[in-house]
């Protein structure tokens, strides 16, 4: 792969990059899959791991590897040094003013569990109303489901339209003085819609004292964050699917909020000082880092960062829409298919999910498959979303990076196989 | 040893074509002695079966649902099979239906499975085999239902 984040590799790429270029930098890609050779269409799921990433966690278990913020011999200091380090790009790359602010965790899941835990549980009572949309992710639904039923809060669901967009005319009656958190997703896992986060983040504020917490998982590979432009209070996303390692993820969170709150879980690292009864708490971030962390995996999720810098910040999304537009306009050819999510592809991510009249999405998913193609079929963890269509599941095809006109031909040519199959 | 690949004429025998094009016994039982809901939380594959039991025989097994080809032929194929038979002969049918789905050669050739055995190639696709087992799945807990029903109220 290219080198460092630096500006020289900036400038050499001032063109869009080049998705071929791109691939050779994930060994994972190159290999055959029944025969066939892989095209991988599932980033949605989770994304490839490019060769850098898998060199600073080789490299990180055979030179560094020590526990974090214990020892003072070498190997540990140069561990928390890389723990440390790889924060700080984490926290540049979603914008965060203060690297403090930052929160490991194992994934956005986890983030959100966090918030709901250790913020909500302190401030929602009888009465008080989360605010959540349809197009959530389980993840960002099941969390304050469970705190609704501990607190006894009510559930306010923003509704979308037939082109997966938020019905943002609603707001108004859904936001009073009663919401306490607001809770939604900027990039939609199973529509591929981006939010207009900023439209509802204006209202919230208008109306309410809310809390509002942004499910990143999808935006974060995707879009160039800036949490301080987007005026939310926490922001949380995951490593692997922005070609970092799995079981690692990050919060950024308000510093008056985080240091507000209680700490999630206790154990070791997040504390000050220890006595019979009672102890206090280490400064943020650690606060809310018991135990020892996933250090390899927060290593890797730093080189990953580095690796989409050096593709480029601010050009991720443009690559991203000029193979959705092509894909979309060949897909509209396969007879009999219905294509899910907003009808302009600026509106778009990587993700296009669909169905096809002849065949149900496992089928659709089964069949492809044999052909070296990996999509991926099933609810997508948003049963909300396809009670609202109607359909229990969809066949979806999401691309990164690395995916090349070529995968999208292959697509095609695997969906005629269905058609074969089941003419 | 290499396995060879597994092929999908194996999998999508025109017997399972024909079943989901054109399912047996789908609807919903009149008056029923049972009635199962079961859903397959992984995939959103979903059936809905009702059983009316007369003399101790399944004497009309009917289903309702939505789910791929495989699980819609399955269902299909298996209400085919246990209609008119003695309720106690379900759990026999069932195990051996699940060893055929675990790649039991043996049972993959008994004629007693009547046209679930097109099914046999399922067994190559370890992530489908779950969808062939959810109506039989269903069918266990419906007769359970009938012989040690719920109390009314």
């Amino acid at each position: 792969m290219s080198g460092s984040a630096g500006t020289t590799a900036t400038d050499t790429r001032a063109t869009t990059p080049d998705p071929e270029v791109l691939r050779r930098d994930f060994p994972a890609l190159h290999q055959e899959v029944h025969g066939k050779s892989l095209v991988y269409l599932d980033n949605a799921a989770t994304t490839q791991k490019p060769r850098s990433v898998l060199d600073a966690l080789q490299l990180y278990y055979t030179r560094d590897n020590a526990n974090v913020h214990r020892g003072i011999h070498e190997l540990s200091r140069r561990a928390t040094e890389a723990y440390e380090g790889a924060r700080r790009k984490v926290a540049a790359w979603i914008g965060a003013p203060d690297p403090a602010e930052v929160v490991w965790t194992r994934g956005t899941t986890d983030g959100i569990n966090l918030v709901a835990s250790a913020w909500g549980m302190e401030h929602l009572g009888e009465g008080d109303e989360i605010l959540l949309s349809v197009l959530e992710h389980h993840s960002n639904l099941v969390p304050w489901q469970l705190l609704a039923r501990r607190t006894g809060a009510r559930l306010r669901y923003l509704e979308i339209d037939d082109d997966g967009e938020w019905v943002l005319d609603d707001l108004p009656r859904l936001v009073s003085e009663r919401t306490r958190i607001a809770a939604l997703s900027h990039v939609s896992n199973a529509l591929g819609t981006i939010n207009p986060v900023e439209a509802v983040v204006e209202q919230v504020r208008a109306r309410s004292d809310a809390v509002i917490l942004v499910d990143g998982a999808q935006a974060a590979p995707l879009l160039p964050v800036d949490v301080r432009a987007l005026g939310v209070d926490f922001y949380a996303f995951s490593g692997h699917k922005m070609c970092g390692p799995t079981g690692i993820g990050a919060l950024w969170g308000r510093r008056d909020l985080l240091e507000a709150m209680e700490p999630y879980q206790g154990g070791g690292e997040m504390i000050a000082l220890v006595d019979r009864y009672a102890s206090t708490w280490a400064d943020l971030p650690h606060k809310f880092e018991a135990g020892t962390p996933n250090i390899a995996g927060a290593v890797g999720m730093g080189a990953a960062v580095d690796y989409l810098a050096s593709v480029g910040r601010d050009r991720i999304l443009a690559l991203e829409q000029e193979l959705v537009s092509y894909a979309l306009e060949r897909l509209r050819d396969v007879p009999g298919i219905r294509i899910f999510g907003p009808r302009a592809v600026e509106r778009r991510s990587g993700v296009i999910p669909f169905t096809l009249a002849a065949a149900h999405p496992h089928d659709v998913s089964t069949i492809v498959d044999m052909e070296g193609v990996a999509i991926r079929a099933g609810h997508h963890c948003a049963q909300l979303v396809m009670r609202h269509y109607g359909t229990p599941a969809t066949a979806r095809a999401s691309f990164y990076i690395y995916n090349t006109r070529d995968d999208v031909d292959r697509l095609v040519e695997a969906l005629g196989e269905v058609l074969r199959i089941f003419a | 040893m290499t396995i060879p690949e597994p092929r999908l004429d194996s999998l999508y025998q025109q017997l399972i074509l024909e079943h989901y094009r054109s399912p047996r016994n789908r609807g919903e039982v009149e008056d029923p002695d049972a009635q199962v809901h079961l859903h397959n939380p992984t995939c959103g594959d979903e059936i809905l079966l009702s059983l009316r039991v007369r003399d101790g025989r399944v004497a009309e097994v009917r289903f309702t649902g939505q789910g791929c080809s495989i699980s819609q032929a399955a269902a299909s194929m298996m209400t085919q099979l246990v209609t008119g038979r003695p309720l106690d002969e379900v759990p026999a049918l069932a195990a051996r239906f699940t060893e055929m789905m675990h790649g039991d050669a043996e049972a993959a050739r008994d004629r007693s499975m009547g046209d679930l055995r097109a099914l046999a190639g399922v067994s190559r696709f370890p992530v489908r085999v779950k969808c062939a087992l959810l109506a039989f799945e269903a069918l266990q807990e419906a007769t359970r239902n009938v012989e040690n029903p719920v109390p009314e109220e």
